[in-house]
């Protein structure tokens, strides 16, 4: 078996999660969380130098099968990035959750649901072939309804049931999709599929592509398919929120990027803008009108997956590149962000802004924590955000897609607004509640959560700060996604 | 494929479908469970003719065993999906004594201050001419 450390973010904290089952206690198990994402780490690091130095693309069969029959695992430059950015995020997360000593984490369950969860992420990150990839859809899904819905309290099981529902028919849709795809070409391989998908009848191939994009797009919440995320996500405990609004949903893109470049080149690219400018524009809607800051940033996600949809479908190396340094961007900043929302309602027990006020004057370290990646998330030079819509609407302007260039700006703006709204409401006005002996300095109370959110926002800023060898970075990964043939042969190489 | 399996395929799907829309939490769960089979079936039909067996014993013909494959770690993962909702629903009829899905309160309220603020203008409005 060649190249068997691909395999390490998955089957290491597979193993500490079982081993998590047995033993019980929250000290041990917090120990044996770390050690699993510590050496999952370690491994995607290592993939991650050995792409970006030299470009190679790594494949591991697992058990050392030939490639129709074993589990193929593909490591390329947007894969191998993405799981590195993921299992960061998820030790940072972690960590926050046992500083923030939620009712959740001190459940023997947390730690290692919470594993397989992040097992499940990378598996769909390196999934070599799409059955594999639905595998590795619901080993998180099925780890993110347990976590969503840990406490059992009333308003969980309410969202919980609607999470569970949607993502359940999800699943559905994915599988009858991949089984069609099957009958249709007798395989499942992503590396075999682009041929023969080529070869299928317009219509056949079509169908099939409608049936993924629409599985996928339930999962990314895309417009009209996102009206589950901004129910759910908020009442799950502030650091699992974090993860999910960082990671999950990326996967659904992650996915229909593989769709996109790899599977059906092209196709179907003017229905990906129109659905990236509507799911922007709602997004942002949703998130003005409300006036509770986890539902406002759950509504961004949504928004600022529209970006995402718009790169892809303007196409090309430059565009693409673009979605990819988005992604990127995105994963911290938004983690942050529900983070910082986090100490919040750790601190008030509500993020309501008829409940909570002037924490600026409180913390003005907590403002600045959450001014970085707010700023950022807006598109307000000199963070990252800016950075990436910057490329997506050269992109955008380079292939003349006016429209949905004037689009994205509006949607940007209207994004600020809604940050202002935030802050106004939170960290402005009167201090509510009323100042008390020794609640100045609110982070000083929470030093674990605060410096895991710091963290985090210095990652944001050094993705600002590298900007340009990442972007280079993200022009090599995208031109790699664009090469099919690279692709094909280094599967059928291995 | 035999114009049996696409009937029982089309059959399990449609009622499968109809069962989802429900609001009720337990037959959603029926739903899920019927939509399932009929995916596992078509799976299943989709990879070779009927009664033939899975795996290559002798010469001759014999069906695909890859979509059956499939089919097991569809089975396996269905299970426990279906598990999990009927525990949600369980958990569901305890705290608030019917398995209804419920509608989203913050929706509620956002719908009933829009509602009100339309009324107060249109008072406004009344008084003014």
């Amino acid at each position: 078996m060649n190249n068997a450390f691909l395999v390490a973010p998955i089957i290491v904290p597979l193993l500490m999660a079982a081993l998590s089952i047995v033993v019980r206690q929250a000290a041990v198990q917090r120990v044996l969380s770390f050690i699993g994402l510590g050496v999952a780490l370690a491994a995607a690091l290592t993939t991650f130098i050995r792409v970006a130095s030299d470009g190679e693309i790594i494949v591991s069969r697992l058990g050392g099968w030939p490639a129709p029959i074993a589990i193929t695992l593909v490591a390329d430059r947007l894969s191998a990035v993405l799981v590195l950015i993921a299992l960061i995020v998820s030790t940072v997360v972690l960590a926050f959750a046992i500083g923030q000593r939620a009712a959740d984490e001190r459940s023997s369950f947390y730690h290692p649901v919470y594993l397989v969860m992040v097992a499940g992420i990378s598996q769909a990150f390196l999934a070599g072939d799409l059955f594999n990839l639905f595998v590795a859809f619901e080993v998180l899904l099925m780890a993110s309804y347990v976590l969503l819905t840990l406490e059992g309290t009333n308003a969980q099981v309410r969202s919980g049931t609607t999470y569970v529902v949607l993502n359940i028919v999800e699943s559905m849709v994915l599988l009858l999709a991949i089984g069609l795809v099957y009958a249709a070409t007798g395989t499942v391989s992503m590396a075999e599929l682009p041929e023969r998908l080529a070869a299928l009848p317009d219509g056949t191939a079509m169908g099939l592509q409608l049936l993924l994009l629409t599985a996928f797009g339930i999962k990314a919440a895309v417009f009209p398919l996102f009206f589950w995320l901004p129910d759910a996500y908020p009442t799950a405990p502030s650091s699992v929120t974090a993860v999910f609004a960082g990671l999950l949903t990326k996967v659904g893109v992650y996915a229909i990027i593989r769709t996109q470049t790899l599977l059906f080149p092209g196709e179907f690219s003017d229905l990906i803008v129109v659905i990236g400018g509507l799911t922007m524009l709602v997004g942002v809607l949703g998130a003005i009108s409300h006036s509770d800051m986890k539902r406002i940033l759950s509504f961004h996600i949504v928004s600022q997956i529209g970006y995402m949809m718009f790169g892809l479908g303007v196409g090309g190396t430059a565009a693409i590149a673009a979605t990819v340094f988005y992604l990127i961007h995105h994963i911290p900043v938004k983690t942050s962000l529900f983070l910082v929302e986090g100490i919040i309602e750790r601190d008030a027990g509500t993020s309501s802004f008829s409940k909570i006020g002037g924490l600026a004057r409180r913390s003005p370290m907590l403002a600045l924590l959450f001014m970085i990646p707010a700023l950022s998330l807006a598109g307000l030079p000199p963070f990252s955000g800016f950075l990436a819509k910057f490329a997506l609407i050269r992109a955008g302007l380079e292939n003349g897609r006016y429209v949905i260039v004037a689009v994205a700006i509006v949607v940007s703006l209207l994004t600020l607004v809604s940050m202002i709204k935030i802050w106004v409401g939170i960290f402005w006005g009167e201090v509510r509640p009323p100042l008390q002996e020794g609640s100045v300095g609110l982070l000083r109370h929470h030093r674990v959560m605060g410096v895991s959110t710091g963290f985090l926002v210095a990652i944001t800023v050094c993705i600002a700060i590298a900007a340009g060898p990442l972007y280079e970075y993200c022009l090599e990964a995208s031109k790699q996604l664009l090469d099919l043939a690279q692709y094909v042969s280094a599967v059928r190489s291995s | 494929m035999s114009a049996v399996e696409m009937i029982v395929i089309g059959v399990l799907f449609a009622s499968g479908a109809y069962l989802l829309m429900e609001r009720s939490l337990t037959r959603i769960a029926l739903g899920v469970g019927v939509i399932g089979n009929g995916i596992n079936v078509l799976i299943i039909a989709s990879g070779s003719r009927s009664g033939q067996a899975p795996i290559l014993g002798r010469s001759g013909e014999f069906a695909d065993p890859m979509p059956q494959a499939l089919v097991l770690t569809a089975i396996v993962i269905g299970f426990g999906l279906l598990s999990f909702l009927l525990a949600l629903a369980w958990r569901n009829w305890t705290i608030s004594e019917d398995d209804e899905v419920e509608d989203d309160l913050e929706d509620r309220l956002v719908a009933r201050r829009d509602a009100a603020k339309d009324s107060i203008d249109q008072a406004s409005g009344e008084r003014s001419s």
